[in-house]
């Protein structure tokens, strides 16, 4: 078991499984099924990321670098989690990039019944030791217990 | 954050709950860069990136709604990026019924709740509203509040204005409040160059390729690029400009970059020279051979690598009016040398409606239409963005799309060949 110390973009506590991708996120093309095909478990769809390609994302602790591609990506984040296909919470080694911030602040202030909370800033250790699996418990001050 | 009186005024909910939201979002959204205050947005008109009625947005609609109906509308008039359907655009019977039906069934719906919230015109669809045929072209120095990244890219570099790479739905957001975030590349600071990237190659380099090189090494960072000024010059000609939009393109959708200086040439650049570069700047060298290896480096993802391409898309970003020209001469004497009177493969060009008027009135538009190019006002992305398009082998220039879809990454000479002479 390992704890990180991260930063809260935005806030909530949350018990979920790993799921890691360490390339970069491309939201649209991840969640392209989910929106536009009625995919419920938010398969990744993104050909180009073998860390994520055909697994779901619904319900799990996402946890990569930043996310990458088109600038729809926040709107595509907001659209996920409107849809309740959203993963269960965010968790970025490095500093949050400006289309994930604008994805979950969207979704914090404009969703009331949508919880996704997305720390950031955890580091490179964070990505380097957690693995595909591992239980992630997300605290209220930001911290992530790995195990 | 340290807001105004009006700013918490408006946060506080006192002009109502809807514009509370809004001002909170970009309050968070600019805490989480450690923005310390906001500013007001100085260009004339904004310019929005989503376009696209696609049904699977209905979470935007719903919040589009909740903007118009409590009158949050947009202080600013807006283009757009472009349509994603026009039916001068090859496509067959399967595709007509699930784009019209199934994927943008609700286009002219999304292009109401636009024109409600300030759209500036039936014809501001377009990626590329920084030409002159459109007339959204910001001054040097103003702030904007923009989220499409070409655009996003060409308006901080070549003209010199500050934006932030930001997404759908906060660009809107602060013309609705009219103001933005104070963080990122509207700042001094952030507006300098934390790469050099040398230019050693041993003829002008392709825009498209040079952009993807850049933008996959740096990825968000800013780079100063020495050495161009040789291949385009030390001023911002027609050519200079249009070189420099798809070489903008790529570097933001194959990396994330926002801002980059041209050495001699880009006005910071002009002005600042290298004092525009930070202590400790990394390197990064490109030569003929580097460009080859990110060339090869491009996964071909067609089921059938040797499939013969049924469609070209040419302009993603759109062309400009003298693109249009340039290659209608490249079209014709290719064609000549070919024994060709019409182009093999089915060739789109895109460009914004404004400009495609403009080259309707020369006589390029007819001596193109001989060659059997198409035009369109189309978004070649939003088209390729289906599952039957998937399977389609498509053949490009643009390096965006290529990062975005299953088209395949051509040279212009390249993809001239194809169009022309025929091949796989």
């Amino acid at each position: 078991m390992k704890e990180f110390k991260g930063r809260v973009v935005t806030p909530g506590t949350v018990t979920a499984e790993a799921l890691v991708t360490h390339g970069g996120l491309n939201t649209l093309a991840s969640f392209q099924k989910a929106l536009q095909f009625g995919d419920k478990k938010a398969t990744c769809g993104d050909q180009n990321n073998p860390d994520l390609y055909g697994k779901q994302m619904l319900g799990k602790a996402l946890c990569l670098p930043q996310t990458i591609g088109s600038t729809t990506g926040g709107m595509v984040l907001y659209c996920a989690c409107s849809m309740k296909r959203q993963p269960a919470c965010m968790l970025f080694s490095n500093h949050i990039d400006s289309l994930a911030a604008a994805g979950a602040i969207l979704a914090d202030v404009w969703l009331e019944d949508v919880t996704m909370p997305v720390i950031d800033c955890l580091g490179d250790e964070f990505l380097e030791y957690v693995k595909d699996g591992m239980k992630i418990t997300v605290k209220e001050d930001g911290n992530v217990v790995v195990e | 954050m340290i807001l105004t009186e009006q700013q918490q005024a408006v946060l506080n909910g006192e002009k109502g709950d809807v514009l509370a939201k809004v001002m909170k979002t970009l309050v968070m959204y600019g805490e989480a860069f450690g923005a310390e205050k906001m500013v007001p947005v100085s260009s004339k008109y904004n310019h929005l990136v989503t376009s696209f009625g696609l049904k699977a947005l209905g979470p935007v609609y719903d919040l589009m709604n909740q903007l118009i109906s409590t009158g949050a509308l947009s202080t600013q008039k807006f283009s757009v990026d472009p349509r994603p359907l026009d039916k001068n655009v090859p496509s067959n019977f399967l595709q007509d019924f699930i784009f019209n039906n199934f994927m943008y069934s609700k286009q002219d719906f999304y292009e109401g709740q636009l024109k409600d919230l300030g759209l500036l015109s039936e014809d501001a669809f377009t990626c590329t509203c920084y030409m002159d045929e459109v007339g959204n072209k910001p001054e040097k120095g103003e702030i904007l509040s923009w989220a499409e990244s070409s655009a996003v890219v060409y308006a901080n570099s070549v003209l010199g204005a500050r934006c932030n790479r930001n997404s759908g739905i906060i660009d809107l957001f602060g013309s609705v409040v009219g103001m933005v975030p104070y963080f990122g590349l509207l700042t001094d600071e952030g507006r300098k160059a934390t790469w050099v990237v040398k230019i050693e190659t041993t003829k002008k380099p392709e825009a498209q390729l040079l952009g993807s090189a850049i933008g996959m090494k740096v990825m968000e960072d800013v780079p100063y690029v020495v050495g161009l000024d040789k291949w385009i010059g030390t001023e911002l000609t027609d050519a200079a400009c249009t070189y420099l939009k798809d070489f903008g393109a790529a570097t933001a959708s194959n990396g994330a970059v926002g801002l980059y200086h041209i050495d001699k040439l880009t006005p910071e650049a002009v002005e600042q020279g290298e004092n525009l570069i930070k202590e400790g700047a990394q390197v990064y060298v490109i030569d003929d051979a580097e460009l080859e290896r990110v060339k090869a480096s491009y996964p071909v993802i067609w089921k059938n690598p040797d499939a013969k391409p049924k469609l070209c898309f040419m302009g993603c970003p759109h062309m400009s009016l003298q693109q249009l020209k340039d290659w209608t001469d490249k079209v014709e004497a290719a064609l000549r040398e070919s024994d060709n009177k019409k182009v093999v493969i089915p060739t789109v060009f895109t460009a914004a409606p404004g400009v495609l008027k403009e080259f309707e009135k020369t006589d390029y538009a007819a001596r193109l239409k001989a060659t059997g190019v198409i035009t369109s006002y189309i978004c070649p992305l939003m088209y390729m963005n289906n599952p039957l398009c998937t399977k389609m082998p498509v053949i490009t220039s643009s390096n965006k799309l290529r990062t975005y879809t299953t088209a395949r990454y051509y040279t212009d000479e390249e993809i001239l060949e194809q169009i022309t002479k025929g091949g796989k």
